[in-house]
């Protein structure tokens, strides 16, 4: 027996332990695929794209860049030996454009250089030739040529027509909310290495390392098993690297075959923005009808998104948009409609919440409709239409709300966020000030937790221990900011008591855990951490079972305590005993699976369990506008998120409070603008705001709902967290629709769409003034 | 570009206090020098296009994006980059006060924001948190980690 050590574990479940690469983050040390020489003989590609936004490709002329001295070759269409084929969800989305091209940025082909100088000029020297034709630019223009990517969708609850028409009082009304750009502030980026036998391996940027596996797969002929992806860390995807950096790997693998040899593919930040999908805009047009109080009888609403040129991950998108078409409230009877409109714009895509923003936002805009056209205070007919008992608890997809936090979220942060006494002197504020006007927004959520296909939630892992007692952890989540890493290593540590440190966390590779799901709709330790437990608790079995065999001791009698195992009167280091089991013949690896039970979905009826619980919270934010210029100040928010019982308080403030920023860019600042050509003109950091440290608002009072340990019998009783809290920017909105709403004495409804940008919020002020004069 | 203006130059520069000589092109950025020719690769490139702040460094102590300024203007000059703070093992109390205050998620803005602190600091601009957060603005974060970055810089700069 060794000393003992006595100090409290370090890494514990539930204590705000450090990003595990905290440390290498502030030193540089930590490296991202593109901080590493690549391998001996690496080329590097440049992307060929199309200059407009529609047309048929009639040929594509590369002598002048193929004489260019470094270039080493062109891959075309034609040179893929397998199907030309990156759809996520759907099929014929193809990798390079073959006939036609349907967006400007449109991949064509790929050129291939000695230096990436070389192969971007290159790219640049090859000529297109295309005959265009008219593009499809807005969801309107779609809309009106029923052109979509998908089957409509439609969710339908109860009599909703007659509960519209026999409702005292009914409203129509249309919103729109923006698009957001991911920028992680690394850009796409993937390495493929040929290796023997035809293999290839994938070095990538990515959320999603099985789909790059498949995906490159599909488009070199090969079997799953002949291709393996890696990812240690991303600087940041945001749903930006699932289907996205599937494409980029994918282009690079093909490069790679072609030329035989390791090819780097980076694209630029500009590139970046104009080839790759962003999140979708969404325009809602809806019919309500609800009682003389605000309380909703029917409603009958169409969502219409900008799926882009291809499907990717539209209809998914489109199908959390409508199970989040209720947000906080009850709906009795509803007709909600999705289209997924084509346009020849880029690919939309994932993006932190996957639609569940955009069909919340629709349903706030809606409330609050109702609220202005009653002369009633939101805040009171949100409440009103909450969820809550006596059959006012089923969704419109037929799932109980069974877990309901809203009344006490919304009680806690009325009560810090000292609303009464603040509505009260925002209201004095601006009936003594001409020009600049106050505004107080609430946003009550509740956001659904699992992928809406079940197939989806599935998590695996992988535990070594050695002979000396170190740890080895793989698992399929990837890490990209969020702390995914340090959670689950927590758990493992939790498990066998031991100090986090002992843990070794490794690459995300689909070579040690196979089939996995993307990291995504704020699975990562829900899934993951569950596999990782049941891999960890697999081997402790084996050493319990071992320790009281060999000490003489009850299975019952072997504890993991400090570092330490105690069988019967024995007392050894953990250490020790991890060599004395491997002495003795004791396996000492595992691997875990977890899949998420009780969850259903069917597509065709929109009707199922397709969430494992709920993730609640509530927002309060105050603005100032300036009526006369639209420029505006977020001055204060309060933030009240229900995390469970958290895995980690640091990393899950970190992410409340950076969800929440981004969230606000969302509906604030970041407005994606196509000039009539199809050509993205926002295409670059200077031309697309996203918010900054001055953008924050100077009072953020940021709060994990205490003592909530999850219903359900997830990880230690945590909730996920990645995505809920971009949903309580909508409070900003809100407070921006209030401040507007001021100078109509709060009884003439705003239109203001998402992004309210400095522009729309002048517009809205105006288009008040008049309609108030109206009055 | 044609490949008869890619005549190299020499170049003499300090970095993180030692002396470098190097033959490169004319237009290689400060950035693509430290990354690609010289292997220091804490120094990122977010946009390339000066208007991010992942590619901070200093110059004879002032802030600059390194992916902004060609090398060749920095002859005779002192950089400091994100591998020049930490003393061996012991982190420079910038770096200290960041991991303290999980002033980070991906990591990707970290070494900028640090550089760019430290300029600031040196501008003697880190007054009040306030302010911080107003000179901080061409650093971008994408994760949203500005609090905390603003709270490790202010807790160092004692503002
Ligand atoms: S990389 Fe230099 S400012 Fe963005
Ligand atoms: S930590 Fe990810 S961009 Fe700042």
């Amino acid at each position: 027996m060794s000393a003992a050590t006595l100090s409290p574990r370090h890494g514990a479940v539930s204590s705000s332990v450090r990003h595990d690469s905290a440390l290498k983050h502030t030193t540089g040390e930590a490296i991202y695929l593109d901080d590493q020489a690549g391998p001996p003989g690496m080329l590097h590609a440049a992307l060929v794209t199309s200059p407009v936004a529609h047309g048929r490709l009639k040929g594509i002329d590369a002598a002048a860049a193929l004489a260019m001295p470094g270039v080493v070759a062109m891959i075309t269409a034609a040179d893929i030996p397998g199907v030309n084929d990156v759809a996520p969800v759907g099929k014929d989305e193809p990798a390079l454009a073959t006939d036609k091209v349907e967006y400007l940025g449109h991949p064509v082909a790929i050129v291939v250089a000695a230096t990436r100088d070389r192969a971007v000029h290159a790219a640049e020297a090859v000529r297109l030739n295309i005959e265009e034709l008219p593009p499809v630019l807005t969801i309107e223009a779609a809309l009106a040529n029923e052109s979509v990517v998908w089957p409509v969708m439609e969710m339908k609850r109860g009599d909703w027509a007659a509960a519209i028409a026999g409702a005292p009082q009914r409203l129509t009304g249309q919103v729109k909310v923006g698009g957001q750009e991911h920028f992680y502030l690394e850009g796409q980026i993937a390495l493929a290495i040929p290796g023997e036998d035809g293999d290839m391996r994938l070095v990538a940027s990515t959320q999603h390392p099985t789909e790059v596996q498949h995906i490159v797969s599909r488009l070199l002929g090969l079997p799953y098993n002949a291709v393996t992806t890696e990812v240690r860390r991303l600087g940041g995807g945001f749903g930006g690297k699932e289907s996205q950096a599937s494409l980029v790997a994918g282009l690079a693998a093909l490069a790679a075959r072609k030329t035989a040899k390791p090819v780097k593919l980076r694209l630029d930040r500009a590139t970046d923005m104009r080839v790759t999908g962003k999140r979708h805009d969404f325009l809602a047009r809806y019919e309500v009808g609800f009682d003389d109080e605000g309380r909703i009888r029917g409603l009958d609403i169409l969502l219409a998104s900008r799926a882009g040129w291809s499907a990717d991950h539209s209809p998914p998108v489109m199908t959390r948009a409508l199970c989040h078409i209720d947000n906080a409230y009850y709906l009795p009877a509803t007709r909600a409609r999705g289209f997924c409109c084509k346009t020849n714009t880029q690919s939309n895509t994932a993006f932190r919440g996957f639609g569940g923003p955009q069909g919340a936002a629709a349903i706030e805009a809606v409330v609050e409709h109702i609220a202005r056209h009653l002369g009633r205070d939101p805040l009171a007919v949100r409440q009103l239409n909450y969820y809550g008992d006596g059959g006012r608890d089923v969704t419109p997809y037929g799932q109980r709300v069974f877990d309901n936090l809203l009344p006490r979220v919304t009680q806690e942060m009325l009560a810090s966020s000292d609303w009464t006494a603040r509505r009260a002197a925002i209201d004095a504020f601006n009936a003594s000030s001409p020009v600049v006007k106050r505004g107080l927004g609430f946003m009550p959520l509740k956001f659904g937790v699992s992928f809406n296909l079940p197939t989806l939630n599935q998590g695996g892992a992988l535990v070594h221990i050695y002979a000396d007692g170190s740890i080895r952890l793989n698992h399929g989540g990837t890490e990209m900011g969020q702390g995914l890493h340090t959670k689950v290593a927590q758990v493992v540590a939790d498990v066998f008591k031991v100090d986090l440190d002992r843990i070794k966390i490794t690459a995300t590779t689909t070579a040690e855990v196979p089939n996995t799901s993307a990291t995504a709709a704020s699975t990562g330790s829900d899934l993951n951490g569950m596999a990782a437990f049941a891999a960890a608790n697999t081997i402790k079995e084996r050493l319990i079972g071992f320790a009281a065999a060999h000490f003489g001791a009850a299975l019952d009698q072997v504890v993991f305590q400090d570092n330490q195992v105690r069988a019967g009167n024995h007392v050894l280091d953990f250490g020790e005993l991890a060599h004395l089991a491997w002495f003795h013949r004791i396996s000492l690896s595992a691997t875990g699976f977890y899949r998420t039970p009780d969850i259903s979905w069917d597509p065709q009826s929109m009707t199922g369990e397709p969430f494992y619980y709920f993730s609640y919270g509530a927002a309060v934010a105050e603005v100032a506008i300036d009526t006369l210029t639209g420029e505006h100040k977020v001055l204060r928010a309060d933030l009240l998120q229900d995390c469970g019982r958290s895995l980690n308080p640091a990393i899950d403030l970190g992410q409340i409070e950076g969800a929440f920023v981004q969230g606000m860019g969302w509906v604030t600042c970041e407005e994606l603008w196509w000039d009539a050509q199809g050509r993205l003109r926002t295409d670059g950091p200077s031309t697309y705001k996203i918010p900054g440290s001055r953008d924050v608002p100077p009072i953020f009072n940021v709060r994990i709902l205490e003592n909530s340990p999850n219903p359900r019998p997830t990880i230690y009783r945590s909730k996920a967290i990645g995505e809920p809290p971009l949903l309580l920017a909508i409070a900003v909105w809100s407070a921006l629709r209030d401040a507007v709403a001021s100078l109509g004495d709060h009884r003439v409804p705003v239109s203001l769409d998402a992004p309210a940008t400095p522009e729309r919020v002048l517009f809205a002020c105006e288009d008040m003034k008049r309609r108030a004069a109206l009055r | 570009m044609t490949d008869s203006s890619r005549q190299r130059v020499a170049l003499a520069l300090a970095i993180n206090g030692r002396r470098h000589r190097v033959t490169i092109e004319p237009s290689t950025t400060l950035l693509d020098l430290l990354r690609d020719e010289l292997g220091l690769f804490g120094t990122k490139k977010g946009c390339d296009m000066g208007a991010c702040g992942a590619c901070t460094v200093l110059v004879d102590g002032r802030r600059i994006n390194a992916c902004l300024a060609l090398a060749v203007m920095q002859e005779g000059r002192d950089v400091q980059t994100i591998e020049g703070l930490a003393e061996g093992e012991a982190l420079h109390p910038l770096q200290q006060a960041f991991v303290e205050h999980d002033a980070l998620q991906c990591g990707y803005c970290t070494p900028g924001q640090i550089m760019s602190a430290l300029g600031l600091i040196g501008e003697g601009r880190a007054t009040d948190a306030a302010g911080i957060a107003e000179q901080m603005s061409g650093n971008l974060c994408r994760c949203g980690a500005h609090p905390n970055i603003v709270a490790a810089i202010a807790a160092y700069a004692g503002a």
